[in-house]
């Protein structure tokens, strides 16, 4: 059995460790004082896909990720992780793209790659938090979905069976490939950088970061093509401009609020139904929760 | 979410040090690997940077689970089920994050699966690791017997047993038995050769063996019958799949609770011999001890570390009389000796792991081809001085871990005799590294050999040849009247004779004695380098004054009678 596994991975600001400086004066996520990290549930989803590559030897782990040139550093820890190549779609007509841009231009990077038995992502990004990417490229692939997958069960040579984390119980579903895995936050955690390989690739660059570094590379890259990252334009996905960026992002944020927690004394909240439904309106109506 | 190798700046700093470049050419041989493994280096830069990147993995993995399971695994440890020894789960859970990183087999050459790095940061990575859990140090730092079998084992040995090592097969050296602890001469588990099947068999009991169950053992045994000395005894390699070995008990220890160490009870054992007959205590296990004492110096510089590290932190947070107890003179005086003393012992720890590179890389060279005269020489200076440091470094390392340990307690107060905070068990765990592999007192024994042919004498001159600041004038030349000190002090022990009661007697203060310049004079080179050690420079050459002038003055008034009153 040979599978060919797609990891949907995000390179996103470290939101998780915020200081006073996170946000800018206008309300938006100062993306220069936060480091940049692997989305965390990513890498859950990388685990998974070792593991699975682990259980049935044949199998070849392919990275995709979109973003600016940097996002290439991504690819790289996936492969010091054990993933076997990586692509970056980086094209300045992808900025500014809504869940469904995106979920357009990722699903244009996974038929790029051709046959594909599994698309596994994190369940969601801790930048916008939306769980929407994962299921919107399902759709447009056209294919099953099993969301907020914690562990896989067994892999056969046409199904997997999955254990679902949900609310309030888990659920095992089958299904054939191909088919795509959105992983929880509760799956195994991602392992560490193997040290040969970490040796072996650290020196992997994408064209555009190589073009940045002022390095020329085609010696290298024809002598050891591994050390090239894989980069994508738009026209290399044969994505439609319109459906690209800001242009195909039908969500337009209207306005963002600064939430200032400015009380230093605590209310005392009776543990009636009234006494809640009091709280749970006036954290409406101050736009903590709504 | 830590890192125990990017947090501490000392460590970058040793890894830089001048000598790495000639290092690194020497075990790399010119960069030979360059075309053959896509993971080996192609020079000075290259090789320097993986070891930044693969120390890193090391520092991520001990902050992340071993420092994590550390508590845990002191309070489960390890037990038998059916004849095997099962390690407490943090401890699976440890050997498995730093087996799958690649992280056994660092110093190994690559045709064997290893990473081929050389002693400076193998030794670091050690550091690290004790720094996460001083027990555990102990199983992931045996892999230290793939050196020996590297070195002495034929090549049928090497191949059936090094590949395995980088993948996580786990190693123990089998030495000590209920009547051979220091004195390894009266070893006794027998060794016959058994024609009918081409093996030796092993016979015997062998206890306080650390790691006892593990995958492949290096045991001593008696293979000459009649005899009763260290020349009757050979080294051999078990392999675990034997099943011919049964765990007798796994003692209950003071400290390094994770470590299992075990009396074991080999039953016509097969084992295959390594190297020559009767050159197993005289040549592999004097060879092995070095390395192993070198190992248990790593691990006192990591112990430092943390306790060092959780005293400080502390005395911050701890207010007490209106502010925090850091901000008291004698709160802070303990505080800035135990950094001083860390840097102390941190700085012969790298200053010995250069030697003991040097010295191997070109001694392995000799094995591949004839050495130039001006190698051979080199050859010869860094192993004599390779040696020499070695036992001050294992006497003062694991001293000062206790020390470091013991005032953490005492910064703690009352909550650092409670169970709740680490500082107990950094106590407990420090408590065995003065004593195993050779005891502060053994260790004298071996380093006198280095006041007597003068040898630290010679390199201390060395230290105090390097130019320094302005700044630091003052501490050199203070470093040299010392030197002096210790010089006339060392003649007049001499007077009685060598191999006398009253030279014995005294033996500890020369070696101490020797042992402050040493350091202090590297901690002044250092300062010279990097501003941050100054201050430690300055406390050490203040405590090296004291306690020279200390043990000076005791040698001054010494009298060969008066050692009848300790005679009790």
């Amino acid at each position: 059995m040979s599978l060919k596994i797609v990891v949907l991975a995000k390179q996103v600001p470290d939101t998780r460790n915020v200081g006073k400086d996170a946000m800018t004066e206008e309300g938006t996520v100062n993306r220069a004082a936060l480091p940049a990290i692997f989305n965390p549930e990513d890498l859950n989803a990388l685990e998974m896909a070792l593991r699975i590559k682990d259980t049935v030897g044949d199998a070849e782990i392919c990275v995709l990720t979109m973003g600016p040139s940097r996002a290439a550093e991504i690819i790289r820890d996936s492969l010091y992780r054990g993933a076997d190549c990586g692509y970056v779609i980086s094209d300045r007509k992808v900025a500014g793209s809504d869940t469904l841009a995106t979920s357009y231009t990722i699903s244009q990077g996974v038929k790029k790659l051709g046959k594909v038995d599994l698309v596994l992502a994190g369940r969601q990004a801790i930048d916008g938090d939306t769980a929407q990417v994962g299921p919107q490229v399902a759709e447009k692939l056209n294919i099953p979905q099993i969301t907020y997958a914690e562990e896989v069960l067994s892999v056969d040579k046409d199904k997997i069976c999955i254990k679902r984390r949900l609310e309030r119980g888990v659920e095992v579903v089958e299904s054939k490939y191909p088919c795509l895995v959105t992983v929880h936050g509760s799956a195994a955690e991602c392992r560490f950088p193997i040290a040969k390989r970490v040796m072996k690739y650290k020196n992997a660059l994408s064209e555009a970061e190589a073009a940045e570094a002022g390095k020329d590379c085609a010696k290298v890259w024809a002598e050891r093509p591994y050390l090239k990252i894989g980069q994508w334009s738009a026209a290399d996905i044969n994505a439609e401009d319109s459906r690209l960026g800001l242009s195909g992002s039908p969500t337009k944020v209207k306005k963002i609020e600064n939430v200032v927690l400015a009380a230093k004394e605590s209310v005392n909240v009776e543990n009636t139904d009234e006494g809640l439904d009091a709280l749970v309106k006036e954290l409406i109506s101050s736009h903590i929760i709504g | 979410m830590g890192n125990f190798f990017t947090d501490n700046d000392s460590l970058r700093f040793h890894l830089h040090n001048d000598l790495m470049k000639e290092i690194i050419r020497l075990k790399e041989r010119d960069y030979a690997d360059k075309d053959k493994y896509d993971f080996a280096p192609e020079n000075y830069e290259d090789a320097i940077d993986s070891y930044e990147r693969v120390l890193g993995i090391v520092g991520e993995i001990t902050a992340d689970v071993l420092a994590q399971n550390a508590e845990e695994v002191d309070k489960q440890g390890p037990s038998i089920v059916d004849n095997a020894i099962v390690y407490a789960e943090g401890t699976q859970k440890n050997h498995k994050a730093l087996a799958d990183a690649g992280l056994y087999g660092m110093s190994l050459p690559r045709q064997y699966g290893g990473l081929n790095f050389s002693y400076v940061p193998y030794v670091m990575a050690a550091e690290i690791v004790s720094r996460g859990d001083c027990g555990f140090a102990n199983i992931w730092g045996l892999q230290d017997c793939a050196e020996t079998i590297y070195e002495f084992a034929s090549d049928e040995i090497k191949d059936e047993f090094l590949p395995r090592i980088n993948k996580g097969a786990t190693c123990s050296m089998d030495l000590t038995e209920p009547d051979a602890g220091s004195d390894l001469q009266a070893v006794r588990l027998k060794a016959t050769f058994d024609e009918e099947n081409n093996c030796w068999r092993l016979n015997g009991v062998k206890r306080f063996i650390t790691n006892g169950d593990a995958d492949i053992k290096l045991v001593l045994a008696r293979s000459e019958e009649g005899t009763t000395d260290g020349r009757g005894l050979s080294y051999f390699v078990y392999d675990r799949k034997h099943k011919a070995v049964t765990v007798r008990r796994i003692e209950n220890k003071l400290g390094i609770k994770g470590s299992p160490t075990a009396e074991l009870v080999f039953n016509n054992a097969p084992a295959q011999l390594v190297g020559e007959r009767k050159l197993g205590l005289i040549k592999y296990v004097m060879s092995l001890m070095n390395g192993a004492r070198l190992g248990v110096g790593a691990q006192s510089v990591g112990l430092a570390e943390a306790a060092y590290r959780e005293a400080l932190k502390y005395a911050h947070e701890r207010e007490q009389f209106g502010k925090p107890i850091a901000n008291f003179p004698q709160v802070y005086e303990m505080l800035g000796n135990m950094r001083a003393k860390t840097d102390a012992i941190r700085t012969i720890l790298y200053e010995t792991a250069r030697c003991v590179d040097m010295y191997k890389s070109l001694d392995a060279i000799s094995r591949e081809r004839k050495l130039e005269a001006e190698e051979r020489t080199t050859l010869k200076t860094y192993s004599r001085l390779a040696d020499a440091l070695t036992p001050m470094l294992k006497l003062f390392a694991s001293e000062y871990a206790n020390q470091i340990a013991y005032d953490c307690i005492q910064i703690h107060g009352g909550s650092g005799f409670m169970k709740d905070y680490a500082c107990e068990r950094f106590y407990r765990d420090a408590r065995i590294l003065t004593i195993y592999e050779g005891t502060s007192q053994l260790q004298v024994v071996a380093a006198i050999r280095g006041v007597i042919s003068g040898a630290y004498a010679s390199r201390i001159k060395e230290y105090e040849a390097v130019e320094v600041k302005d700044e630091l004038k003052e501490l050199r030349n203070k470093l040299i009247s010392l030197r002096e000190r210790y010089e006339k002090s060392f003649e007049k022990v001499k007077e009685w004779g060598t191999s006398s009661e009253a030279f014995d007697f005294n033996s500890r203060r020369l070696v101490e004695m020797a042992g402050y310049l040493v350091m202090a004079n590297l901690l002044v080179n250092d300062a010279n380098k990097e501003e941050a050690f100054t201050k430690s420079a300055r406390i050490m050459t203040a405590m090296a004054e004291c306690e020279i002038e200390k043990a000076a003055c005791y040698i001054d008034n010494f009298k060969p009678e008066m050692i009848e009153d300790f005679k009790l």
